[in-house]
């Protein structure tokens, strides 16, 4: 009968598809962002940071970049910067959500977390040109955003979205750019979540003594790291580019230490205590002081 | 001949026209970005960045490419599996034009940045429903062809088209429902993990009803006409189509594992993806029993060698995706190149070859004349052919190898290697990968002047006849 029944073979066909999208798709709503997924501490964006969401969208950054944090060891030490794998809860305020499918560049999950700088000046200099800080990057230069925001829909994007603002915070949006408003969304991303860098700025300074004597045993480790969490800033070769150079320093090794660890958020240098073990650190303080002038 | 004139085959020639067009400029955008990849400075202006070129790329090729010859092949098959012309010209015609502003504004809009970002239904709401339009007219057409049909049976290649119609539409609809801001900007009605969650479910499943049930629709129907045997089995073909559509939509959260989305919703997807290789190769085995006996026909019918080779890569699409969806080996080449390897041995290789084919075969029966060149169909067999391995290859290799760099570790946990390193170690193969789209190019090219050819030769002899 199949055969002979369009009517019916298409009904049939309807019922058969709806089955696992019945289970796999409409069910989960259940569950999913319902009150076990709540995170309390997660906010929704303000006006700028969700302008700066949707030049995110405009720009299709999402295709070079994913933001999920997976639960697997060498995503939560690569893109977790001190916080956790990604939860349900971090993403309830994104419509729709960024998490992309391909990681032509890095995770930006927590990317917040990695550039704390208030002025958001490594994210400037980046974005105009990512070769100047990373040269073998092939990111696009985003020099052309640069120009003023366009804010005609900031106020119904809140109300559409049910998300609370102040008119303080629509006051923030004058004489912004488009550069200043991704910058603002990309700091946010990862820091609602509590991490655990304040614990290790309280750490007692009086018992700091570097383990490593000679950098023959620690090199290796210690360049790795340097590559992967300092180079961004002090150059390839500790040459210094945003931040200063850290071919030797007039610094103490305890001062060092403590630099890393605790950061000059402020300045833009940012606080690895959280990421990064002591002994970690104490690698990379000795790889400033005996390393290559 | 009496019964050829009884069809209506001007839609089914703009459609074919058309989607060679789009899927040329697929393919330019595809080498473009291929080359951005490895050299940056390409990125000239705001609106031919990757971020903005890589979706005009991928809409152009499934939508323009794969859903524009479609629709031109299921109107010439539907006619001709039903004996029945098709049951409105004008509204094909409709359709053909609406196709055509559609796919242009895309790109348009999607150079302007206006651009939802959920992949494969990248277009906004207007445009979003213009696709729908598109896509139920069409449907209606053929389905209202099939109700008015002369041929009592259907034949298993109308059920593959029909399950298409429905399923296109279920998930193209779902996943595009948003709130509109204005004319050029809405919000999804679903938020982050829920939104991935649809998005995955449709994003799986473009795969299945766009590039999967179709081209299936296709060798169905051209095989045994291209090769005069009859299909291998009609039984093992209808039970593979049941089993096809119903465990297809419980898989697409193999595209999320590791992620925040419930572990049972990616224990199912998991588990789902590797029975799907059961209907998968019931399609393969039908196809290559079809040939029992004839395999000679591999070297002296041209067409034969697109039909057997892209249903080949469709076995092998099969075997390395339900690889793709085990946790383990996910968390080893998620988010790398292995995966662009994967989506162009699917595209290149198994889509297009079989669309390349049926539209030899459609153009010179529509014309009823002959190809203008089998040497040149050769050429562009082995053109694209080795270009799709090249891609596909160096693009498995690369992502092998940056996988395992990500994840390799130094002895005390830290991480050997940082983003940087991994991604200068594949710079050659982007470079490689760019050679391997000049190459599919040239096949492509090879094509369009025999069809064009062939066009003028079937016109001028159909003139003479009149
Ligand atoms: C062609 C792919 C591509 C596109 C498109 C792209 N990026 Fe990147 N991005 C990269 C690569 C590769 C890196 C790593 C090298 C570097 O830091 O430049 C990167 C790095 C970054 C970083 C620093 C990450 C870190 O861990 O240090 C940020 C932030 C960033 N991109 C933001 C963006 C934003 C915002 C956009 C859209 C406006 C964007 N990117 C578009 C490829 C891309
Ligand atoms: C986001 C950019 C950034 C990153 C990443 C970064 N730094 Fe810095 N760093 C800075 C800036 C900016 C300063 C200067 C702060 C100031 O002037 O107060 C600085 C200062 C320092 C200093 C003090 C130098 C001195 O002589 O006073 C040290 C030491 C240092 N960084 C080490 C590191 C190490 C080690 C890492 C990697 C674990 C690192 N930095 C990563 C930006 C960065
Ligand atoms: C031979 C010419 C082609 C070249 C050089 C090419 C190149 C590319 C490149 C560079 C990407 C981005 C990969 C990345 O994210 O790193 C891509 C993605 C993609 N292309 Fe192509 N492409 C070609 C043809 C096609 C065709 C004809 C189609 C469609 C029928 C297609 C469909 C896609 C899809 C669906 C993606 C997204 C893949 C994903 O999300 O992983 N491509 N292509
Ligand atoms: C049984 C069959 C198949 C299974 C189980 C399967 C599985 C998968 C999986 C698990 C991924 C995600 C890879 C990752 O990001 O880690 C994927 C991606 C993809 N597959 Fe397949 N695949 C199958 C067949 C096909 C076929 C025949 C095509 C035809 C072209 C295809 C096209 C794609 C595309 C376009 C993507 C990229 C999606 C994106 O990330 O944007 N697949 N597949």
């Amino acid at each position: 009968m199949l055969e002979k029944n369009p009517v019916v073979f298409i009904i049939l066909a309807f019922v058969v598809i709806m089955v696992g999208t019945t289970i796999t798709m409409i069910a989960p709503f259940k569950w999913i962002n319902g009150a076990g997924d709540k995170i309390a501490e997660v906010k929704p964006y303000t006006p700028l940071q969700q302008e700066g969401r949707d030049l995110y969208m405009r720009e299709g950054c999402n295709n070079c970049h994913s933001q999920t944090v997976r639960t697997l060891a060498s995503d939560v030490e690569r893109y977790g910067y001190g916080g956790s794998y990604s939860k349900s809860g971090e993403f309830v305020y994104d419509r729709p959500h960024l998490w992309g499918s391909r990681r032509t560049g890095p995770d930006l999950a927590h990317i917040g977390l990695k550039y704390p700088d208030p002025k958001g000046a490594w994210h400037k200099k980046h974005m105009e040109n990512p070769q100047s800080v990373v040269p073998a990057s092939n990111m696009p230069s985003y020099a052309f955003l640069n120009k003023p925001l366009d804010t005609t829909y900031s106020e119904r994007k809140m109300k559409l979205l049910s998300f609370p603002y102040t008119q303080a915070d629509l006051d923030d949006l004058k004489g912004k750019t488009e550069m200043d408003a991704i910058i603002a969304y990309l700091r946010k991303l990862g820091t609602d979540i509590p991490v655990k860098k304040a614990e290790a700025a309280a750490q007692a300074p009086a018992a700091l003594k570097n383990p490593f004597t000679d950098l023959q045993t620690v090199a290796k480790d210690a360049e790795s790291l340097y590559m992967q969490n300092c180079a961004s800033c002090h150059g390839d070769k500790r040459e210094g580019n945003l931040g200063p150079s850290l071919k030797g320093s007039a610094k103490s090794e305890a001062d060092l230490f403590k630099t890393v660890s605790q950061g000059i958020e402020a300045n833009g240098m940012p606080a690895f205590g959280g990421t990064l073990d002591e002994q970690k650190i104490w690698k990379l303080v000795t790889l400033i002081k005996l390393g290559a002038k | 001949m009496k019964v050829k004139t009884q069809y209506y085959d001007d839609s089914v020639k703009g459609f074919i026209t058309w989607s060679i067009i789009w899927g040329t400029v697929a393919v330019l955008v595809g080498i473009l970005i291929s080359l951005q990849l490895a050299w940056p400075q390409l990125n000239v202006a705001p609106y031919l960045t990757y971020g903005r070129l890589r979706p005009i790329h991928t809409n152009a090729g499934i939508f323009g490419w794969g859903i524009g010859s479609f629709i031109g092949l299921f109107f010439y098959i539907t006619q001709r599996l039903t004996k029945t012309p098709l049951w409105s010209p004008g509204l094909a015609r409709v359709t053909l034009w609406l196709f055509n502003i559609g796919i242009a504004s895309a790109a348009v809009t999607l150079a302007m940045g206006i651009n939802r970002t959920k992949e494969y239904a990248e277009l906004e709401w207007p445009l979003a429903i213009v696709v729908a339009i598109i896509w139920v007219l069409f449907s209606i057409n053929v389905f209202m062809t099939i109700l008015k049909r002369k041929e009592e049976q259907m034949y298993i290649s109308l059920w593959y088209i029909m399950a298409a119609l429905v399923g296109v539409t279920v998930l193209y609809v779902v996943n595009n429902l948003g709130v509109p801001l204005h004319l050029f900007k809405s919000y999804s009605i679903f938020a982050g993990t829920n939104d991935a969650n649809v998005q995955w479910w449709y994003g799986h499943n473009a795969v299945a009803m766009v590039l999967t049930v179709p081209p299936l629709a296709l060798f169905y129907y051209f095989l045994p006409k291209v090769t005069g045997n009859p299909i291998y089995s009609h039984r093992m073909g209808i039970i593979a189509f049941w089993s096809l559509i119903f465990m297809y939509l419980w898989t697409g959260a193999h595209h999320l594992l590791w992620t925040p989305i419930p572990d049972w919703i990616q224990t199912l997807a998991m588990g789902f993806s590797i029975m799907l290789i059961a209907p998968s190769w019931g399609a393969v085995m039908n196809g290559y029993l079809t040939m029992n006996g004839q395999w000679e026909q591999m070297k002296s019918n041209y067409l034969v060698k697109f039909l057997i080779c892209g249903i080949t890569f469709y076995g092998l699409q099969t075997i390395q995706g339900p690889m793709q969806a085990v946790r383990t080996f996910s968390a080893f080449i998620h988010y790398t190149d292995w995966v662009p390897g994967h989506v162009h041995m699917g595209v290149l290789g198994w889509v297009s070859m079989i669309i390349f084919a049926s539209m030899y075969y459609a153009i010179t029966k529509i014309f009823d004349t002959e190809i203008y060149s089998v040497k040149l169909a050769n050429i562009h067999f082995w053109l694209i052919l080795i270009g799709q391995l090249i891609y596909s290859i160096t693009m498995w290799i690369a992502g092998v190898q940056q996988g395992s760099m990500l994840l390799a570790t130094n002895p005390d946990g830290t991480l050997h290697y940082s983003f940087m390193e991994t991604m200068i170690a594949i710079f050659p193969y982007y470079k490689i990968r760019a050679i391997s789209g000049f190459i599919y190019l040239g096949g492509l090219a090879a094509f369009i002047y025999n069809i064009y050819k062939t066009f003028q030769k079937g016109a001028a002899s159909q003139a003479a006849k009149a």
